[in-house]
C-alpha cells in the first residue's frame, strides 16, 4: 500500500425541481472552473439498423442553439475556454474549462443547447455533420490497421439485439441512412434535465455554483427519465474468427464477458489486466515479448461498462511467429493465475499503481477523466457522487484469492471470442478452425 | 436571477497571470537544476532533458538517439529490465520518454513520499544504464518490427515522407525511429558511444516540480544526481544547429496506397526557428489559419464541406529551421477539392484575405485567456520549464507570453504569413489511392503528382 489515507473528492449536491442533478466541487488552486455535463444516453440506447445516432447527435450539439444560432466554439474560445464532448456506449459528455470569469458564459451556452437546440438545427447542418462522421469512421476505423477488429469482436461477443453488439461510431450504412426527422424525437427523449447531471469543479463557491445552475438550467422543462437499458447475452462456446486486413503482422484478440462497471469483480479484472500486460514485469509481456520474443506487443484491459463489460487480451505476432503459439502461451498464463492466483508481490504492485493513478487524476478539475468527469461518472452510474473513496477501496481490498476467483469465473476458455487479424490473402496465419468474417 | 437570452453574458478580464518562481542552480558536475514549488496534490515530477535528440543521429545511423533512449530503462547496476519495471511500478511511477529533434526527455512522476526513491532510480537509469548486448538486440528487433508496422499506418507514412521531402539529408530529415538499414547496422558499441557523448551532466537539465520546498528538491537533486561523472570521453558536437536549405519551387507528390478509404494530406514548408522574434505573431497567424477547431482550414474543410473529420495547421518547432504543416485525412473522392481549398487558405491569409478584427480577437484570446489551465499539474509545469531550457528562453517567458500575444496586430499576422508561407514553395504530399486521385489532383495547378516510393 502507498499509505495514501486522506484522499477524497469533496462535493455538494442538489437536484433542481426539473430533475437536473447539480454537483459542485471547490478547488481554488487555479482560477478556472470546469463545467461538465453528462447525458445518460449512448449507443446502448440505439437499436439495430439505427446505430451511430447518439454520436452523430453529439456533433449536432456544437452547431448552435436558438439564442446563439452559430457555432458553439467561437464565443467560448474567445473567452479562453477549452471544450470538447464524447459519446460512448453509456453516456454522452460535454465539458468546458473556463477562466472563472467566463463561468456565466459557459452555463449560458450549455443551458441554451439543453433547452433550445432544435430551433437552430437545419437539415443542412445535419447533413454536413453526417458526412463529417462518415469521415471520422473512415479515418479512425476503416483506414487504420486493425481498426475493424473491435467491430468484429463486439458483433460476435454480444447477440444482435444486445446494445453492445455495435460500436458507438455505428455502421456506415446506418449513418448514411440517418434522417433529419429522427433528431427531434431523440432530443426530446434524452436531452432534458432529468436525464442529465451537471458538475462545476474548480474556483467556485458551492452556493454560487448552485445559484448559477438554477438560474440558467432551472427554466428548462423536465422530461421523462428514460427506462434503464437491460440486456443479457452469454456466450455458450468459444467462437474463432478471422479477419483479413491491410496489416503486416498478424494479431490475436481474446474477449470475454466480464462484470459490469463497479460490480463485484470489476476491479479485480482491472488488476488482472495490469498484472498480465502492463509493463515489462507483467506476466504476458515478460513471457511473450521479453523472454520468448514471439510477440511484438501485448495488451489487456477491462472495458468497464454499465450493462456489462468485456475483458480483452491482444498480442501481435513477431515476424514469422505463429498465432497458435501465442494463444497457447496466453492460455497457459491465464490457467496459472486461475490455479494459483497472482503472487502477493504482483498484486501489491498492481494495487500501488492503481492507487497512484487515483492521486494523479485529482490534479485536474476538467477534461476527460478530470475531477468533474469522475464526479459525474459516480453520480450517473452509481447514483453516488461520493463514491471516490469506496471506488479506491475496491482496489485496496482485492486479494490474491479474489483475483484468482474472478479469473476462474470470468475467463473460461470454452466461452470466449478469439479473433485473428491476418494480412490479406494469408488466412493460413490464423488459428485452426477460425471462420472468416467480413466487416465494413 | 432571470437569464437574459437576448445576448451572451459579458466576460470580465482574467486576473493577472503569474508563474511560480523557478529556482535555478548548477551541481558541481555541471548539471543544470530548475525547481518549482507546486503545492496541491502530493505528487512530484522529475524531468531529465539531455541536449541531443534524433537531430543528433550520426549520418547513416538514423534511429540511434531513439534506441539509446529505449535502452535507458533496460537495466542499471544489479537491476535487470524486469527489475526496473518492477521498481517503477512499486512507487506507482509514471515513466515516459520523448525523443525529439533537439533533445531527449525522460519524465518520472510519483507520489511525494517516494520522491527520493523515484529520483534515485531515474538518476541510475539515465546516468548508469547497463546497455547489455542481449537487451540491445531485443530492443532493436522490436523497433524493426515497429517500423514494419508503421508502413500500414497512413499518418506515419505521410509524416515520414514529408520530413524527407522538406529536409532532404539534413539531420531533421527523419523520424526518431530511423530506418531499417540504419537500425540493422547498429551495434551496442554505437549506443554506448552515443550515451557517453550526449548523456553528460553539463549537457543536461533536471527539472523538479512538486508539492514540497525548493530546498528539499535541491537536496533530492544533489543526492540523486550529484555523483553523475562529467569526465567521460568527448562530448558530442553533432547537433542539428545548421538550417536546412528551403525548397525552391512548389511540389506535389503522392505515395500510393491502393484502395485507401481516405487520403492523408500534408502541405507545408520550412519556416523559421523556435526562438524567432516573430514567434508570437506566428502563433496568432496559425490560430486564425488552422491551429484550432474554429480556424479557417477546419471551418472550410470540415464544417462547410464535410471533407474530413478534422484539419489543422501548426509549426513543428525546433531550434533550427522548423516546418509549418497543414494536415488532414480526407475522403478519397474529395482529395483534389480538399487540396485546392487548403492551398487557397494558406495563400489567402497573407494575400487577399487578411484576418478580420473578429478573427484576430478570437485568435489572441484563445491563446491567452484561461492560460493558467496550462499549468494545473506537476507534469505540465515540469514540461513547460523543460521547454524554456531547450529553447534558451528566459524564466519570465510564461509571464510575458500574454502581453506579447495581445500586442500582435493584423498587420503583424499578414506580414509573417507573407514572410513564412510562400505558396510558390509549398510542398504537398498525398498518401492515398493513386488510381482514384491522381487525375483530379493534376487539376489543382501543381502539375501531375510525382509518385514516390514508400520508405523502408
Amino acid at each position: 500500500m502507498l499509505g495514501v489515507t486522506d484522499l477524497d473528492l469533496s462535493f455538494s449536491k442538489r437536484t433542481l425541481s426539473n430533475g437536473l442533478d447539480v454537483i459542485v466541487h471547490e478547488d481554488h488552486h487555479v482560477p478556472i472552473v470546469a463545467v461538465n455535463i453528462w447525458y445518460h444516453v449512448g449507443s446502448k440506447n440505439e437499436r439495430p439498423g439505427r446505430t451511430g445516432f447518439a454520436h452523430l447527435f453529439e456533433h449536432l450539439m456544437f452547431e448552435g442553439s436558438e439564442h446563439h444560432n452559430a457555432g458553439y466554439f467561437p464565443p467560448l474560445q474567445r473567452a479562453g475556454a477549452l471544450l470538447n464532448g464524447s459519446t460512448n456506449t453509456d453516456r454522452t459528455n460535454y465539458w468546458e474549462v473556463v477562466p472563472t470569469s467566463a463561468l456565466d458564459l459557459a452555463l449560458w451556452m450549455e443551458s441554451d443547447r439543453m433547452g433550445y437546440l432544435l430551433p437552430a438545427l437545419t437539415r443542412e447542418r445535419f447533413e454536413t455533420q453526417r458526412d463529417v462522421v462518415l469521415n471520422e469512421r473512415r479515418q479512425n476505423y476503416e483506414n487504420r490497421p486493425y481498426g475493424l477488429a473491435l467491430i468484429a469482436i463486439l458483433a460476435a461477443l454480444f447477440p444482435p439485439d444486445h446494445p453492445y453488439h455495435w460500436m458507438t461510431i455505428g455502421a456506415a450504412e446506418d449513418i448514411r441512412a440517418m434522417q433529419f426527422e429522427d433528431v427531434q424525437e431523440f432530443f426530446r427523449t434524452y436531452y432534458h434535465p432529468a436525464n442529465a447531471s451537471l458538475v462545476l469543479a474548480g474556483d467556485i463557491e458551492a452556493e454560487r455554483g448552485f445559484d448559477l445552475a438554477a438560474a440558467y438550467f432551472g427554466e428548462i422543462p423536465s422530461g421523462q427519465k428514460p427506462r434503464p437499458v437491460q440486456a443479457n447475452g452469454a456466450l455458450t462456446q468459444e467462437r474463432r474468427l478471422l479477419l483479413e486486413d491491410r496489416v503486416e503482422l498478424p494479431r490475436i484478440y481474446m474477449a470475454w464477458h466480464s462484470p459490469a462497471m463497479f460490480a463485484e469483480g470489476d476491479a479485480e479484472m482491472d488488476l488482472l489486466a495490469d498484472l498480465l500486460a502492463n509493463g515489462k514485469t507483467s506476466r504476458l509481456y515478460r513471457t511473450l515479448v521479453y523472454q520468448r520474443r514471439i510477440a511484438l506487443d501485448v495488451s489487456a484491459y477491462q472495458s468497464s461498462r454499465e450493462v456489462g463489460s468485456f475483458f480483452l487480451v491482444a498480442a501481435t505476432a513477431a515476424p514469422g511467429q505463429s498465432l497458435t503459439e501465442l494463444a497457447a502461451v496466453i492460455d497457459t498464463e491465464l490457467q496459472a493465475i486461475e490455479d494459483h492466483g497472482p503472487t502477493q508481490d504482483e498484486l501489491e504492485r498492481s494495487v500501488a499503481q492503481a492507487e497512484a493513478h487515483f492521486v494523479y487524476r485529482l490534479q485536474t478539475v476538467g477534461g476527460f477523466g478530470g475531477k468533474s468527469d469522475q464526479l459525474n461518472a459516480y453520480n450517473v452510474l452509481r447514483r453516488d457522487p461520493g463514491y471516490f473513496a469506496a471506488d479506491l477501496d475496491r482496489y485496496r481490498n482485492a486479494t490474491f484469492e479474489s483475483v484468482r476467483a474472478a479469473t476462474k469465473a470470468y475467463l473460461p476458455f470454452d466461452r470466449r471470442v478469439v479473433l485473428t487479424v491476418v494480412p490479406r490473402g494469408q488466412q493460413a496465419l490464423s488459428v485452426p478452425g477460425a471462420e472468416p468474417v467480413v466487416v465494413s | 436571477m432571470t437569464v437574459n437570452r437576448s445576448r451572451l453574458p459579458d466576460v470580465a478580464p482574467d486576473p493577472h497571470f503569474t508563474f511560480p518562481v523557478i529556482v535555478r542552480h548548477t551541481l558541481d558536475n555541471g548539471l543544470h537544476v530548475r525547481t518549482v514549488e507546486h503545492p496541491s496534490v502530493p505528487v512530484i515530477s522529475f524531468i531529465v532533458q539531455v541536449d541531443g535528440g534524433s537531430g543528433a543521429d550520426p549520418s547513416h545511423q538514423e534511429g540511434l538517439a531513439a534506441i539509446a533512449a529505449d535502452m535507458i530503462d533496460e537495466g542499471t547496476g544489479s537491476l535487470s529490465a524486469i527489475d526496473v519495471s518492477d521498481a517503477l511500478a512499486r512507487i506507482g511511477a509514471d515513466y515516459d520518454v520523448d525523443v525529439g529533434a533537439d533533445a531527449t526527455t525522460f519524465g518520472l512522476t510519483t507520489l511525494t513520499r517516494f520522491a527520493d526513491r523515484g529520483a534515485s532510480l531515474l538518476a541510475s537509469l539515465v546516468t548508469r544504464p547497463s546497455m547489455r548486448e542481449e537487451d540491445f538486440t531485443r530492443v532493436r528487433q522490436l523497433r524493426l518490427d515497429r517500423l514494419r508496422q508503421l508502413k500500414d499506418l497512413p499518418p506515419a507514412v505521410a509524416e515520414r515522407a514529408f520530413l524527407r521531402l522538406l529536409y532532404g539529408t539534413h539531420p531533421y530529415g527523419h523520424l526518431p525511429i530511423g530506418n531499417d538499414r540504419a537500425l540493422r547496422g547498429m551495434t551496442p558499441a554505437d549506443v554506448v558511444g552515443f550515451h557517453h557523448s550526449v548523456y553528460r551532466p553539463e549537457r543536461a537539465t533536471l527539472v523538479v516540480v512538486g508539492a514540497t520546498t525548493h530546498r528539499e528538491m535541491a537536496r533530492i537533486a544533489e543526492d540523486a544526481f550529484g555523483s553523475w561523472d562529467p569526465k567521460r570521453g568527448e562530448a558530442s558536437t553533432s547537433t542539428a544547429a545548421a538550417d536546412a536549405p528551403m525548397n525552391d519551387g512548389a511540389r506535389l507528390a503522392i505515395i500510393a496506397r491502393d484502395g485507401a478509404a481516405q487520403s492523408e494530406l500534408r502541405i507545408g514548408q520550412l519556416a523559421t526557428r523556435r526562438n524567432t522574434p516573430d514567434y508570437s505573431a506566428l502563433l496568432v497567424m496559425n490560430a486564425v489559419l488552422g491551429g484550432q477547431f474554429v480556424s479557417r482550414v477546419n471551418l472550410k474543410l470540415r464544417e462547410e464541406k464535410g471533407y474530413t473529420y478534422g484539419a489543422r495547421t501548426g509549426f513543428d518547432w525546433r531550434r533550427a529551421l522548423a516546418p509549418f504543416v497543414l494536415q488532414a485525412s480526407v475522403h478519397t473522392a474529395a482529395t483534389a477539392d480538399a487540396t485546392r481549398d487548403a492551398l487557397a487558405e494558406i495563400g489567402g491569409i497573407g494575400g487577399d484575405r487578411p484576418p478580420s478584427t473578429e478573427e484576430l480577437t478570437l485568435a489572441r484570446a484563445s491563446l491567452t485567456r484561461g492560460y493558467p489551465r496550462n499549468f494545473e499539474t506537476v507534469q505540465q509545469v515540469a514540461r513547460g520549464v523543460a521547454q524554456l531550457a531547450l529553447y534558451h528562453l528566459p524564466d519570465t517567458y510564461f509571464e510575458e507570453f500574454i502581453p506579447k500575444v495581445n500586442a500582435v496586430s493584423a498587420e503583424d499576422v499578414v506580414s509573417v504569413a507573407r514572410r513564412y508561407l510562400d505558396p510558390a514553395r509549398l510542398t504537398t504530399l498525398i498518401v492515398g489511392d493513386h488510381a482514384a486521385v491522381s487525375e483530379s489532383l493534376a487539376t489543382v495547378g501543381l502539375g501531375s503528382p510525382e509518385l514516390l516510393p514508400s520508405e523502408s
